[in-house]
This record gives structure tokens, C-alpha cells and sequence, in this order.
């Protein structure tokens, strides 16, 4: 899990073009979304890319992405139970 | 009160312009960034971005055209006192020849791959207007015109109408395009209806036309 | 001085005329299908197409300066609207405008192949017809997002009333492409089914092919029950987000407040744009709140032929003046239980009444929005 946490960090700063950011920077329960990383509604849509991208899993519903993307924690959790 | 006075108050002044291209930024014709180095589109829109110590992480999320309309309108409007209008009087006014095309095809790229939306919403030309309207809370008059190449006659003609028949009492007015083949080139002016001082009487297509070439 | 609207057409999938499009509107007719074209999508989705064979027939036996769908489509709205204008296309006295999005973009290849192709190229779509009337101006090309059309008609009136001109052919077109649907799709924007604008079960919005012509002219039109003056219109920018609808409504108050300057009366009815986002609509019934219309009878016709971006402010205005002259308005096609953040007056069953004036508006990506108000002349 923690290895994979630390790979997600990586696949999201790259995905969503979080210039002088680095793994460290980034909090494994801090919010997401808000403040701190700055990410909005296009970033949510690209994480949903990332996840079909990378891990083989489609979300439709926009409402489901919001509890899956509050933090590295949760969308760790989530991948872990639906990876193909 | 002195009839210039009156004049003053109908003829719209440029108060500042501002050219990027991969050799240097220039504001008002005089060189203030070169590109000595060469650098790549990228590396050079960093270094002008830096070179305006801000920190907008947006930044890095923009296709190339926002981010040569947002570098120059951020060099345009760094000494601009924001609450001088009101957001609804500021408009924004540009134009040019590719349209979005450049992340166009970087989008076609994408499609049969899985659809990247944070490339889609640039596929419009006036998303960089949109980009330089959030950060400088521009909210009036939006309008992108494509063109064969610039014409500085129907910009001058336009932004008149603007001035005389809408709230508009400054606009941020050019040219913005990154094209096919990459080559890109910005120029913006800060046009405003009521100024006076030094500047005036220099809304013209002539001078429009010269500091256009430089 | 006044400026009308002296002639037009539509192309939908409702038809190949502004009459043709309103008798299956008044009748409830929607164009919206599902389609199962996987050149569009992998999956079938609902849309709104132009019927290509009938576009192919009714352009047989003309040489076409750009036979694409767009080309094509373009150069038979136009084509119709001049028919029914006085107004001659090739006087120096006249101006092309032409309003898109994405123009040919069903032409484009990958990377690499693209660069030498000018029919990519607006300008060059906007030259072709130009040229194929023999007008001798420069072109003018409108590319805003999805307000395009509409703020195409304001710059053509605004150039009209200024005197650079006298008449501006206004044509506005989008094809539905590939391009278009897998993007929207990324946006999770699309609804699985017929859009249902300002309903509380809306998810999506359904896209729309068409093109619609204008020609506007200071010159009153003769021989007309009714005619339709573009009164005034303002576009203005919400600030906030280039995809994300304004919590406030900001933009769209904005050109609202600006485009009524001055008038005291109510508008009759309003032409909303209303895409069925869940975020959009609820940002329009905030800014029309904000504005004191909320009481005004509000539609969109989008359920009727979905959304037709750079084209759907042209289209949408002239389906607003026909029922303008017909004293009628629309019914929110696809609605049922209205749910908006702020409620507004959405009939459900086309409205016959007076009506004087109504107000077209339209929002897009960029945070742009505009509004234009029209007025009837008996």
C-alpha cells in the first residue's frame, strides 16, 4: 500500500503538471482538493484518465469520484480494491 | 475648461505595450528579457514567468498559447492599479490566424489514446483570454477574432466602438497565437479611453502598425 | 438607426429551413436520435445530426468552394438565407461574418500533417465564401466558444451602427466530429440520454450539428408581417474558471445588466441558453435572479436539436424571432420536474401570447457570456 502511495504521488504530479512539487511535498492524508495543491474540476477529470490510464479502472459518476479523490489515502484504497 | 481636456476624455491612449517572441520580451519597443540562451518554448515561458516572481500554479497547467497571453498580459499589468475601473469596464480584445490549432493537434493526438480533458478545454482560442481575465479580473467585453494576419485597422476600429458604445474604458487588446509549426508570438496593449499625459493622441493605426513591426 | 434582421435560414436536424424547424418545434418534435456511428463514438450516444443526404441533394450541381460537411453546410445556410434578402451580397457596403468553434476540424490529421492545410484554417472557411459572392472586405471570423454566434450578431450590429457597414451576412456552423464528442465525453458532459435543460434530473448535455445565416441590415425589410430588430447585446467574462460555471452567475448578470442598459420594460420571454449541466443551468437561474428575471418565461430549445455550439447563438436567435412574430413560445422540451438553485419560470408547454421583445443568451468555456436583446416592429 505504501509503495503504492508513493507511486500515485509520482503518476499526479506528473498527470496534472504540478510543477515544483515533489513527492515529499505531498501528505498521504491531506486533502486533495481545496487548498494545498490547488487542484479543481479539470484535475478531478484527469485523475479519472490516470486511473483508466494506469490501472485499468473507469468511474462514470463524477459524485463517486469525490469521495475517491479526497485524498492519496483514499484513491490508494479504492485502486487496491478494483485494480484489474 | 480647455477644449483638449474634452478631447482627452474621447481619444483612447495605449498606456504600455508588450511583444513576446522566442527571441526576447519587449516592453514599450525596449527589450527587458532576451532569449540568449535559445531556449525552447517551454524553458523560455518559464523564464519570463519566474522573471515576474509570482506564484500561480495554473500556470503549468496551460497549453502554450495561454501561457505566452498569460506571461504577457502578467508583464502588461504588473504595475496596473486594479481598482481604477470597475472588473466590468476592462474588456479583453484578440485575435489570431491558427485559432487553437497547435493544441488542436495535440488533442487529435490524444484521442485514440484516452481523451486528455485538460488538453480539450484548450482547443478554443479564447481560452487564454479566459486565463488572463481570472487573473486579472477582467469581466467585461470578451471577443476572439481570427484573421489572416493582424489587422490593426478593424482592432482600432473595434476597440472605438467598444469605447464609445459600451462600459468599456480599458481593454487589454493583440494578437496571441502559437501555430502548427510552433512559431509564436505575442503582442498586447493596455488601451485605456481616459489617460491624458504623455501618451497621447497615440491610438492609431499608424503607430499601431510600427510598434506592431518592432 | 436600427438594425434588423432581414433574411435567414437554419439547417438542424429538424430541417433545412427556419419554417421547417419551427413546425416540428411547435409540434414537439425532437431531432435528437441515438446514434451508433463509431466514427463518432465507440459508443452509441443521442445527438443531433444534419440528415447528409438530404445536405449532398440539395447542394448537387453546384460547384462548392469546400466540399466538407462544414463547407457544406455553411454554403447552403448561407446560400438560403440570400435567396430571401435584398440585400446584395457582393456590395462593398456588406461584410461577411462568420461564427465556429471548431470549423473542419474533422480534416485534421496527426501530428505533422496539418501544417500545410489551410482549410483548417477559420479565416480561410470564412475567405472561401467571401470570395465565392464576390465581396470585396476583409472577413471577419468570430471564435468564442460557445457563445460565438451570438457575439457574432453583436459585433455585426455594432459594426452596422457605427456605419462601417450597412448589411453583415452572419453565418455560423459546427459539425459534430469526432474531435468534439470524445472531448465532451472526457468532460463526462454528455447525458446517456436526450438532454433535459433546467430539469432536476438533468446530467448532460446532447450536441447538435447546424449551421444558421443572418443577414442584418440597417435597411427596414419590406413585405413582412413582423419585423426583428437586434436592439443591443454586451458579452462579459465571469473571472473565475475556464470550464467551471460561476457559482454566481457573474458573467452572464454581467451582460445581462449591460445589454438591457436603458430599457425599462421586461423582456417577453427569454431564450436561455440552458445546456442541461447540472452546473450550468443552476448558474443560469442565479444570474437571471441576480438580474430580476427570474419571473420572465425562460427556454432552451436544446432538447429540441441539443447544442450547436458556434452556431447555436445565430440559430437560437432565429427560432427566438419566429416566435417572436408568431406571438408563441417554446416549451422546455425534455423537462419535467424542474430543479434549479434558484427557481425560474420554465414552462413546460409552448405559451401563446403577446410577446415584444425577448432576450437571447449564451455562456461558454473561457468564462465568456453574452446576452442580446431583440425587439418585434409591427
Amino acid at each position: 500500500m505504501e509503495e503504492l502511495k508513493e507511486k500515485l504521488k509520482v503518476q499526479l504530479i506528473a498527470q496534472l503538471n504540478l510543477e515544483d512539487i515533489t513527492p515529499e511535498d505531498i501528505n498521504s492524508s491531506d486533502p486533495l482538493f481545496g487548498e494545498g495543491l490547488g487542484l479543481d474540476s479539470i484535475d478531478a477529470l484527469e485523475i479519472i484518465v490516470l486511473l483508466q490510464k494506469e490501472y485499468g479502472i473507469k468511474i462514470e459518476d463524477t459524485k463517486k469520484g469525490k469521495e475517491i479523490f479526497q485524498s492519496i489515502d483514499t484513491l490508494a484504497a479504492y485502486i487496491t480494491e478494483n485494480r484489474k | 475648461m480647455p477644449l483638449h481636456y474634452f478631447e482627452s476624455m474621447n481619444n483612447p491612449v495605449i498606456r504600455k505595450y508588450v511583444s513576446v517572441d522566442n527571441r526576447s520580451v519587449k516592453v514599450n519597443g525596449t527589450g527587458l528579457l532576451l532569449n540568449e540562451q535559445g531556449a525552447d518554448f517551454g524553458e523560455f515561458m518559464k523564464q519570463i514567468y519566474h522573471s515576474c516572481s509570482i506564484s500561480y500554479l495554473k500556470f503549468f497547467k496551460m497549453d502554450p498559447q495561454s501561457k505566452l497571453g498569460f506571461v504577457a498580459a502578467k508583464i502588461l499589468l504588473q504595475d496596473d492599479d486594479r481598482d481604477r475601473f470597475e472588473p466590468e469596464e476592462k474588456a479583453i480584445v484578440l485575435a489570431n490566424s491558427a485559432s487553437s490549432l497547435n493544441t488542436d493537434e495535440k488533442y487529435f493526438e490524444s484521442i485514440n489514446d484516452i481523451p486528455s480533458p485538460a488538453v480539450f478545454v484548450y482547443t478554443l482560442p479564447n481560452i487564454v483570454a479566459g486565463e488572463i481575465c481570472i487573473h486579472h479580473n477582467l469581466k467585461g467585453e470578451n471577443t476572439f477574432f481570427i484573421q489572416e494576419e493582424s489587422d490593426i485597422q478593424f482592432m482600432v476600429s473595434y476597440l472605438n466602438i467598444l469605447f464609445n458604445t459600451t462600459s468599456t474604458r480599458k481593454v487589454i487588446a493583440g494578437w496571441v497565437e502559437v501555430d502548427l509549426a510552433d512559431n509564436y508570438r505575442a503582442f498586447l496593449m493596455d488601451v485605456e479611453k481616459e489617460n491624458g499625459g504623455e501618451s497621447q493622441g497615440n491610438f492609431t493605426v499608424d503607430f499601431i502598425h510600427q510598434i506592431f513591426k518592432l | 438607426m436600427s438594425v434588423y434582421l432581414e433574411s435567414e435560414n437554419i439547417i438542424t436536424s429538424l430541417g433545412f429551413s427556419v419554417e421547417e424547424n419551427m413546425k416540428a418545434m411547435g409540434e414537439g418534435i425532437s431531432g435528437i436520435q441515438m446514434c451508433s456511428n463509431t466514427t463518432l463514438s465507440d459508443q452509441a450516444f443521442p445527438v443531433s445530426l444534419v440528415d447528409k443526404n438530404r445536405l449532398n441533394a440539395a447542394l448537387s450541381g453546384f460547384s462548392l468552394p469546400d466540399d466538407s460537411t462544414f463547407g457544406k453546410l455553411v454554403f447552403l445556410s448561407a446560400k438560403e438565407a440570400l435567396k430571401g434578402s435584398s440585400v446584395d451580397p457582393s456590395d462593398p457596403r456588406t461584410v461577411f461574418i462568420l461564427s465556429t468553434t471548431k470549423g473542419n476540424i474533422e480534416l485534421m490529421r496527426g501530428k505533422g500533417n496539418n501544417a500545410g492545410n489551410n482549410r483548417l484554417l477559420l479565416w480561410h472557411s470564412a475567405d472561401q465564401i467571401r470570395r465565392y459572392y464576390g465581396n470585396p472586405n476583409k472577413v471577419i471570423v468570430v471564435s468564442n466558444a460557445c457563445i460565438s454566434g451570438l457575439l457574432a450578431m453583436i459585433v455585426g450590429q455594432r459594426l452596422i451602427k457605427n456605419g462601417d457597414y450597412d448589411h453583415a451576412v452572419i453565418v455560423g456552423a459546427d459539425v459534430v466530429s469526432k474531435f468534439i464528442v470524445s472531448g465532451f465525453q472526457s468532460f463526462l458532459s454528455l447525458s446517456a440520454n436526450p438532454c433535459k435543460p433546467f430539469d432536476r434530473d438533468r446530467d448532460g448535455l446532447t450536441l447538435g450539428e447546424g449551421a444558421g445565416t443572418v443577414v442584418l441590415s440597417n435597411r427596414r425589410p419590406n413585405g413582412r408581417k413582423t419585423v426583428t430588430e437586434l436592439v443591443s447585446g454586451a458579452s462579459a467574462n465571469d473571472a473565475n474558471h475556464i470550464s467551471g460555471p460561476s457559482r454566481t452567475g457573474e458573467g452572464l448578470y454581467i451582460a445581462l445588466k449591460q445589454a438591457l442598459k436603458g430599457i425599462d420594460e421586461d423582456p417577453g420571454f427569454i431564450s436561455a441558453h440552458g445546456t442541461a449541466t447540472p452546473f450550468n443551468d443552476d448558474m443560469e437561474s442565479i444570474a437571471l435572479t441576480r438580474a430580476g428575471l427570474a419571473h420572465i418565461p425562460a427556454n432552451s430549445v436544446k432538447g429540441f436539436i441539443g447544442h450547436t455550439l458556434g452556431a447555436a447563438g445565430i440559430i437560437e436567435s432565429l427560432i427566438g424571432a419566429w416566435c417572436l412574430s408568431e406571438n408563441m413560445m417554446l416549451k422546455n422540451m425534455g423537462l419535467q420536474h424542474q430543479g434549479l438553485v434558484n427557481s425560474l419560470n420554465t414552462p413546460i408547454e409552448n405559451l401563446q401570447q403577446p410577446f415584444r421583445t425577448f432576450v437571447k443568451t449564451a455562456s461558454g468555456f473561457g468564462g465568456c457570456n453574452a446576452a442580446a436583446l431583440f425587439r418585434k416592429h409591427e
